[in-house]
């Protein structure tokens, strides 16, 4: 009796049927994923990765609400034109702390990963509220809303507390300070202090430019001028981290 | 009165969307509930006085147990044409918006929320709705038995339109995990999970309850579809909801393990909803159109256990010189290129089931369409396993080159292959002798095909375009092209998908036309397809 004759057993039996085609599927899953959680050296050993500041979370739900993901990649892949063009490839720990992942399928617009400090805020705010005005070849759209819609506050230590629940290092102190947190960044005339000690190398300014208002605008700058900019890459040994 | 517990379940629905919306503990969720509400308002109407697209004559609503059901699928149908419709259009209105980006209206209408209405329009609503209603059909038609569990089959029906208008709406508000083809937010997944299960339930039931004591091959297809994407579904939403009166969730995963996780489910999305499910379809409508047995028994068990377990091994080629480890980007680069053989498998045993009957396609449009859609199944199941070669993804990742595949597969077999289902269904299921006009197939056919040829041959040369410019170097070691030279380099080729876009959304528009001219009764008076046929003609008498 052959393989396929045995095989008319599954073809009159739903629950084999449905069972051996549960295993078949199951398989591939477990064997490539399931290791990415436990092998130690899927994300390198990096200096300087910190969770996102309450407003640079924010921001970063703005990028995702738009989209931007659609048209900006952030993975920069190990090629020389790309290293040139964008700066040192990604590393796997730039974005542990990503729930979830903005690596991009498509680049209908430049990779993001290391944007961070490239352009100034002016040019950021100038570029969202209408892309031709400083690059006459643009295809993106406008984000002039941005700039207008003031930024929801009061629920910061939610989001923090969601994020400390799917792993990210959130400490108690960050998540009550975090509505605090998220207005002083943007306001220089603050205390910031603890908000220093709390979050390394934060860039502490007003991002938009508007003196009255924290708007969204503020929230998505901050998020992409720290993007790409916390990992000490000078520290990184490539040759320790081969996998 | 009729269905009053259904009534009074809607009422109590629409009342706690209601409350949703009073306690809603952001903007996003409150405009959302406030969409749930009036939708379910409007349900309830509809539902006191329920329109039945039932045969002239017969009382639906009483329907006779030993018979097929069929009114959800005609429901289908309808859903099918209409969604797709609105798909395409979606799908013309984003490539002009690439074109001219002027056409951009923000916040509502910018490109980064109508991309994946688009995309869910045509996987979810137009590809979904027709493996709902196909699956239906083919599960009874090849059991001998009618659907199991009763209404449950309509809760499936409505309660998926409910998951796509909620899926819609919420991508146009802002409400999105960035998961691509898994945008919805976690309350939407939960509502699409227990329709899911629904479905399951329905079409394990009838399966068991089948009066055939074999089970076809097109349902192990579906099955297989049914199963993987509930996994898929379960496992890539995980995650943790900021509130429960609230939009916002965070993934349960972080980085690489989120990146294969969504990729893991982003291919097989591909090869289980888009392949497996409409293999399944494939396998009933092929043969039934061409009036032939499907070719080789054999072939179908060897290639749907190979395209099965395959195909979840290679969503890694998607994250190629990424941060993936390398042993991970290598084991999904091997998988698919062996998938290559079951695609192809798949693909010859459609084909050749048209063993003997090759004549049909001079005079039988539809059955011209089916066997279009398994050429271009064919071919973009080959240009996959090319573009996961990790040197040729090097090249093409990132560019237009993807989408040119991707729609090349959507446009060419699934869409080919659905429309041919349709026209295979819409007279059986009004009891029309022959569809309204044969000719307009023919139209839709070659609209269709040459929408899609444009479509492919233009994104090749973007992407290649694209591609070539980024790591194009001067004598002196320099990159020669800013990034947004390479923008300006494909305008012309985006220009010209738009107008394969308007090709093959006319095609559908046609079918449209057409299906309904038939659901009325109407035959076209045309001169039959397929030209001036010799026939015998007896001696005319001296």
């Amino acid at each position: 009796m052959s393989v396929l004759d045995k095989h008319a057993k599954l073809e009159r039996n739903v629950t084999l049927l449905f069972v051996w085609s549960l295993v078949a599927v199951l398989i591939g899953g477990i064997v490539e994923i399931a290791p990415l959680f436990y092998i130690k050296n899927t994300i390198e050993k990096v200096e300087g990765m910190r969770p996102y500041t309450p407003l640079e979370l924010v921001g970063r739900n703005i990028y995702v609400r738009e989209g931007c993901y659609l048209c900006h990649s952030q993975m920069i892949r190990p090629f020389r034109d790309e290293v040139e063009r964008y700066g040192h490839y990604s590393l796997a720990a730039e974005s542990m702390y990503d729930h979830p992942f903005q690596w991009g399928s498509k680049r209908t617009g430049p990779d993001l990963a290391r944007v961070g400090g490239r352009y100034s805020d002016e040019w950021h705010v100038q570029h969202l509220i209408d892309p031709k005005s400083v690059v006459p070849e643009s295809i993106m759209p406008t984000y002039s809303f941005l700039a207008k819609a003031p930024l929801n506050t009061k629920d910061a230590a939610a989001h923090l507390k969601a994020n400390r629940a799917v792993g990210v290092p959130y400490t108690d102190e960050m998540i009550e300070n975090a509505s605090a947190d998220l207005e002083a960044q943007a306001n220089p005339d603050t205390d910031t202090s603890g908000l220093e000690e709390r979050y390394q190398k934060i860039s502490l300014r007003n991002f938009d430019g508007q003196a009255d208002q924290l708007t969204e605008m503020d929230a998505l700058i901050a998020y992409l001028q720290m993007l790409g900019t916390l990992v000490d890459l000078e520290a990184y040994k490539q040759n320790e981290n081969l996998r | 009165m009729r269905y009053l517990t259904e009534l009074i379940l809607l009422s109590a629905a629409a009342f706690l969307a209601l409350l949703g919306a009073a306690y809603a503990k952001d903007n996003l969720f409150q405009a959302h509930a406030w969409i749930l509400f009036f939708v379910l308002l409007g349900s309830c109407v509809l539902l006191a006085r329920r329109v039945e697209f039932g045969l002239p004559g017969k009382n639906a609503s009483k329907p006779d147990p030993s018979s097929y059901f069929d009114e959800v699928i005609r429901y289908g149908v309808i859903a099918t044409m209409f969604w797709g419709i609105v798909g395409f259009l979606v799908g013309v209105v984003i490539a002009a918006q690439l074109a001219w980006p002027e056409l951009n209206i923000e916040p509502w209408f910018n490109f980064g929320r109508m991309r994946p209405l688009h995309t869910s329009a045509v996987i979810f609503a137009f590809g979904g709705n027709a493996l709902l209603c196909t699956s239906f059909h083919v599960v009874q038609r090849t059991c001998r038995a009618r659907l199991f569990g009763g209404n449950l089959a309509w809760f499936v029906f409505w309660g998926y339109q409910l998951f796509i208008v909620l899926a819609a709406t919420g991508y146009l508000l802002g409400v999105t995990q960035s998961r691509e083809y898994a945008e919805p937010e976690w309350y939407v997944d939960l509502w699409l999970t227990i329709v899911w299960v629904a479905y399951l339930v329905v079409f394990v039931g009838t399966l068991v309850k089948r009066k055939e004591p074999h089970i076809y091959v097109a349902n192990w297809f579906f099955l297989s579809f049914i199963i993987t994407v509930a996994m898929l579904h379960l496992v890539n939403n995980a995650a943790v909801p900021v509130s429960f009166l609230g939009v916002k969730s965070y993934s349960a995963f972080s980085g690489v393990q989120d990146a294969l996780t969504q990729w893991w489910y982003g291919h097989n999305a591909v090869g289980f909803f888009l392949t497996a499910g409409f293999l399944g379809m494939m396998y009933y409508y092929v043969p039934k159109q061409a009036n032939r047995p499907v070719y080789s028994y054999r072939l179908s068990i060897i290639h749907f256990w190979a395209l099965i377990f395959l195909y979840i091994w290679a969503g890694p080629h998607h994250l190629h010189y990424t941060a993936l480890p390398d042993w991970a980007q290598t084991l999904g680069m091997v998988f698919s290129v062996m998938l290559w053989m079951p695609s192809w498998g798949g693909m010859i045993n459609g084909l050749m089931t048209l063993s003997g009957a090759w004549d049909k396609l001079r005079t039988d449009p539809v059955l011209r369409m089916m066997v279009i859609s398994l050429a271009f199944y064919g071919m973009s199941t080959f240009e996959g396993p090319v573009m996961s070669i990790k040197s040729v993804n090097s090249l093409s990742h990132y560019t237009d080159w993807t989408i040119g595949h991707v729609h090349s597969g959507a446009l060419g077999w699934n869409g080919m292959i659905t429309f041919g289902a349709l026209y295979y269904l819409v007279p059986k299921l009004w009891n029309r002798e022959n569809l309204y006009s044969l000719r307009l197939v023919n139209w839709h056919l070659w609209l269709a095909t040459l929408g899609i040829v444009i479509y492919a041959a233009v994104m090749w040369v973007a992407g290649v375009t694209q591609g070539l410019m980024w790591r194009e170097y001067d004598d002196q070691g320099f990159l020669v092209n800013s990034f947004v030279e390479s923008v300006v380099a494909i305008h012309p080729e985006y220009v010209m998908r738009v107008f394969g876009g308007l090709l093959y959304l006319s095609g559908a528009l046609l079918m449209a036309y057409n299906l309904w001219r038939t659901i009325r009764g109407d035959v076209r008076n045309e001169v039959p397809l397929g030209g001036a046929q010799a026939t015998a003609k007896p001696a005319p008498a001296q």
